[in-house]
């Protein structure tokens, strides 16, 4: 067993893991913040999608030990107390999500997107999404939705 | 504090039929707080369950030694078939689906034993330590060999009007042929999973991610061999079904229980995703042969088919499916000659079972095949042909099964989408493009849908509801039906806020569960809002019609004097706010909660002689695709969509455009980049998304037209006159299959048919260039 500590969503945490433990677990089992899902186990569909100091990541594909000493978000940390991360906002006000089990995921990867371009274009989020699965949607409300999201994002700046 | 005190001022609720409120759930989906089964505490102990598969397809099982298993780290229990109390089977009809296989295996990935320890990753490690002896029998895979040893799951069915050899063998041209189609994996984003909870005596709980709750319940008490109400199924959301948990998360829930029972610890089995693919039924893959006879203007004088479907292993619901499309080989098509023979074949591979539409689709894409083909040889717009074969709207309108079409609106609506796509002239377009295009080639094509409303097994078609209003004013809703993202609860909320005229936020949405509304059929055949709105709409009524009695005698007036107005009710001159009148009604002894039921009228099926009305009504729709091809690669892109689809009058068009979209997107999938694949020894090799290809974002075609019908309105008395929407839309995929053939068409100028097998994956597109440009030459 390793012990391991990291800020998650602002708060100090520590815990003690096997080697083998992955980072979607140690978030989901042993913080159980369970809003990062899982849907492929094998890093293909990004329904685990988190930021890990400040980019996302795929945590069903890191282990909790590689994330050691790291600041982590998950879909949980975004919003501000009542208020909505605008990026969470624009996915409900758009219908941005059916079944939502690929939603969280879409929501991190769409503000790492949104952060590390300037001006998003529909094209370049059709790109930028392609490591996130949706089965529900055409990916049509997703898209107005991050552009929307980005949008607001600048805005609140 | 604003939610609590409803507005009895306004003119409008919020959140009413035919109004775009959004899902019931999007913002806790949008924060992570939306629970799923596996999202749901663990209660301390539980047990981890891992499945151990069958590694080969078809063999006696000599032996087994599972001892170093037991002894392994962490385990608590393992089970065989030795195990189960009850009666080792879970299928939904016939009683061939083993939940642990008994002296043989009959595919890669069937179970033979389930290992619990305190994590998944000791059982896991455990079930490595299983030793199984096989004696390996021939395996049959495919349905070729399937059909050559005549091996069937059930009976070949046929389906017959007028003479159709006579009129193929007097008809002009005769085009005779076959072709392949595919499977498609569901791919909900969550897996299969169940989780249960030992209670008292004999009782249990299991949280189940399935679209059929009380199919879960039975065969988890079959198994446990104790009475139904034993076992209580919960389930409050699914990450996604598309037909794959219909059936068999019954096998997950099952195990888990079994589990549960035997050790009285909570038990989790969750399957992950690779498992997953391998060990659960896919939609059915067809190979079809036909024989047609048309005349010089395309018209078809008659036309034989046979569709072979892959049943796989068990029948599952392969007897229903099979039969859904020979109900729709016809389409939108008026062919007063016509035979289907339907063979349904058992192979040594995994049991295929529902897909949304749920062999619909399927018998749709063969027809629409043999009409490409027709306009192909008669040198016409395929539109054209399309449009001659139509079902008259007052005759030439009954189906093959004899029943008559009443509600045809596919006229209308493929003219208005001929029109509003500008079909014609980018037709035009393309073909001066591909003229002086030498490597990419553009495709058009236009496709309608005709798709029948009710499950066709009869009695399905009920469906249960409860309404507890409560003495603050809020409302609690349950029904028998599924939220799986299709919008259902929302809907069906939307009713009930109709009904008794008050705001959506008063109506609570409460999970599934078979202890509050028993004995309900399957969420699938799209009729989720159609069944379950209709129930809650008569347990509304049922209150509603006490409350007004109530209030007509409070106020000594007459019943029809009651008016119910947004939050409140009016009697004559007097205005009472909803709250008041339900506190006053429970002061006086008025019950505040009642069932619904509602029973689909007008259907039935004589299924031995093919005649009847199996649906309810039917969904109507069309497309128009563009793709892009690169004949070199073989790689293609959809680059324009426009789709105008019936939905009746729209309950939530935000909704319906969602289920459009998404639906279309799937079909299109299912006929372009998702291709299963088996080797010789019966492995599927596609078994995670890095080898299935799903759609992705970036495969999204860049202009996309999706309109609800404008016109619409159901003519049957369905819920507010609104149409199911779940499946019909995803058979308009078939629109970009035809377009990439029409792609390939034009580099022999439109001389050879590609007659291509679906999917149409890059490397089949790359044959077909090189097999129509070999053609050509001699
Ligand atoms: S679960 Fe991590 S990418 Fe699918
Ligand atoms: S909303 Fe269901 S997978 Fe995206």
């Amino acid at each position: 067993m390793v012990k391991i500590s990291m800020t998650v969503n602002g708060k100090n945490v520590e815990g003690e893991v096997s080697p083998r433990t992955l980072l979607v677990e140690f978030i989901r089992e042993h913080l159980k913040l369970t809003g990062t899902h899982v849907g492929c186990d094998t890093s293909q569909c990004g329904a685990c999608v988190i930021h890990v100091d400040g980019d996302s990541a795929k945590s069903c594909t890191m282990l909790a030990v590689q994330a050691d000493g790291s600041n982590i978000i998950t879909i949980e940390g975004l919003a501000n107390g009542e208020e909505m991360h605008p990026m969470q906002a624009a996915f409900k006000e758009n219908h941005g999500l059916q079944c939502g089990f690929c939603t969280p995921g879409m929501v991190m990867s769409a503000i790492d997107l949104a952060n590390k371009n300037g001006d998003l274009t529909e094209e370049l989020v059709r790109e930028g999404l392609e490591g996130n699965i949706c089965r529900c949607t055409g990916y049509h409300n997703i898209v107005k939705s991050v552009l929307d999201g980005a949008n607001a994002m600048k805005a609140a700046e | 504090m604003s939610k609590l005190i409803p507005d009895i001022t306004k003119d409008k609720i919020a959140g009413g039929v035919y109004q775009n409120k959004l899902h019931d759930s999007g913002h806790k989906h949008v924060n992570g707080q939306a629970v799923y089964v596996d999202d749901i505490p663990e209660p301390h102990g539980m047990l981890h369950i891992y499945m151990g598969m069958s590694t080969v397809a078809h063999a006696k099982i000599k032996s087994m030694d599972l001892s170093e298993m037991r002894a392994s780290e962490g385990v608590a229990c393992v089970l065989t078939v030795e195990d189960i109390p009850g009666i080792n089977d879970y299928s939904p009809v016939k009683g061939d689906d083993p939940i642990f296989a008994e002296g043989k295996v009959e595919f890669i990935g069937q179970p033979i034993f389930a290992v619990a320890a305190d994590t998944i990753d000791l059982a896991r490690a455990a079930a490595k330590k299983a030793v199984i002896e096989y004696e390996e029998l021939p395996a049959i895979l495919t349905i070729a060999d399937a059909m050559e040893k005549g091996s069937y799951v059930s009976d070949p069915h046929v389906m017959a009007r007028g003479d159709a050899d006579g009129r193929i063998a007097t008809a002009k041209h005769v085009i005779k042929n076959s072709v392949e189609l595919g499977g498609q994996e569901q791919f909900y984003l969550e897996g299969m999973i169940a989780m249960s909870i030992p209670g008292e005596d004999d009782e249990v709980k299991v949280y189940s991610s399935t679209q059929h709750p009380s199919e879960v319940q039975h065969n988890v008490a079959k198994a446990l061999a104790v009475p139904d109400h034993a076992v209580t199924i919960e389930t409050r959301r699914l990450g996604g079904g598309f037909g794959g948990k219909e059936s068999q998360p019954a096998l997950m829930a099952s195990v888990s229980a079994l589990v549960a029972k035997a050790t009285g610890r909570a038990a989790k089995l969750r399957l992950d995703r690779d498992d997953d693919m391998v060990m659960t039924g896919k939609r059915h893959d067809f190979h079809f042969e036909y024989e047609v006879g048309f005349n010089d203007d395309g018209l078809i004088e008659g036309v034989s088919m046979l569709h072979a479907c892959r049943a796989g292993y068990s029948s599952d619901l392969t007897d229903a499916i099979a039969d859904r499309a020979m109900f729709h080989c016809d389409n939108v098509y008026w062919l007063p000659n016509i035979k289907v023979e339907s063979y349904r074949c058992k192979t040594n591979t995994v049991s295929n079972t529902a897909f949304r539409g749920f062999g619909g689709p399927q018998g749709v894409f063969l027809i629409e095949r043999i009409i490409d083909e027709i306009a192909a040889k008669l040198d016409k717009d395929p539109l054209e042909v399309r449009q001659k074969n139509f079902y008259g709207v007052d005759d030439n309108n009954v189906t093959p099964y004899h029943m008559t079409v009443e509600d045809n609106v596919i006229h209308e609506i493929f003219e208005e989408l001929e029109e509003s796509s500008d079909y014609q002239k980018r037709r035009a377009e393309i073909r001066e493009f591909n003229k002086h295009s030498k490597v990419l080639k553009k495709g058009i094509a236009m496709t309608p849908v005709k798709f029948g409303i009710s499950f066709t097994t009869t009695f399905l078609n009920q469906a249960g509801a409860l309404v507890h209003i409560y003495t603050d004013g809020s409302v609690k809703l349950n029904h028998g039906g599924i939220e799986m993202g299709q919008g259902l609860f929302t809907k069906v909320a939307q009713v009930v806020a109709e009904e008794f005229q008050i705001d959506i936020e008063r109506v609570k949405i409460t999970a599934t569960d078979t202890s509050k509304v028993p004995n309900t059929s399957a969420t699938a055949a799209s009729s989720g809002s159609d069944m379950n709105g209709m129930a809650a709409q008569a347990a509304a009524r049922t209150i509603k019609q006490r409350l007004t009695d109530f209030a007509a005698t409070q106020f000594q007036a007459s019943v029809e004097d009651v008016e119910w107005l947004p939050n409140r009710v009016r009697v004559g001159s007097e205005e009472i706010a909803f709250t008041d009148l339900v506190k006053q009604a429970y002061l006086n002894r008025i019950s505040l909660s009642s069932t619904g039921y509602y029973a689909t009228p007008k259907i039935h099926y004589d299924r031995e002689n093919c005649k009847g009305r199996p649906f309810f009504y039917f969904s109507y729709g069309a497309a128009v695709t563009e793709v892009l091809v690169d004949t070199l690669t073989g790689e293609n892109k959809i680059t324009r969509v426009d789709i105008l689809h019936d939905v009746g009058k729209s309950l939530n068009p935000t909704i319906d455009l969602g289920q459009v979209e998404g639906a279309y997107v799937q079909g299109a999938g299912w006929l372009t980049t998702e291709e299963l694949w088996w080797d010789q020894t019966g492995r599927l090799r596609t078994h995670a998304p890095s080898t299935y290809k799903i759609p992705a974002c970036s495969d999204r075609a860049e202009d996309m037209r999706i309109s609800l019908w404008e016109k619409g309105k159901n003519a049957e008395e369905t819920i507010y006159r609104s149409k199911a929407v779940g499946e019909p839309p995803l058979v308009l995929g078939i629109s970009a299959f035809h377009a990439i053939s029409d792609a390939i068409a034009s580099v022999t100028d439109y001389e050879v048919y590609p007659a291509l097998d679906a999917p149409a994956t890059a490397e089949r597109v790359l044959m077909a260039v090189d097999r129509t440009k070999k053609a050509a030459k001699s």
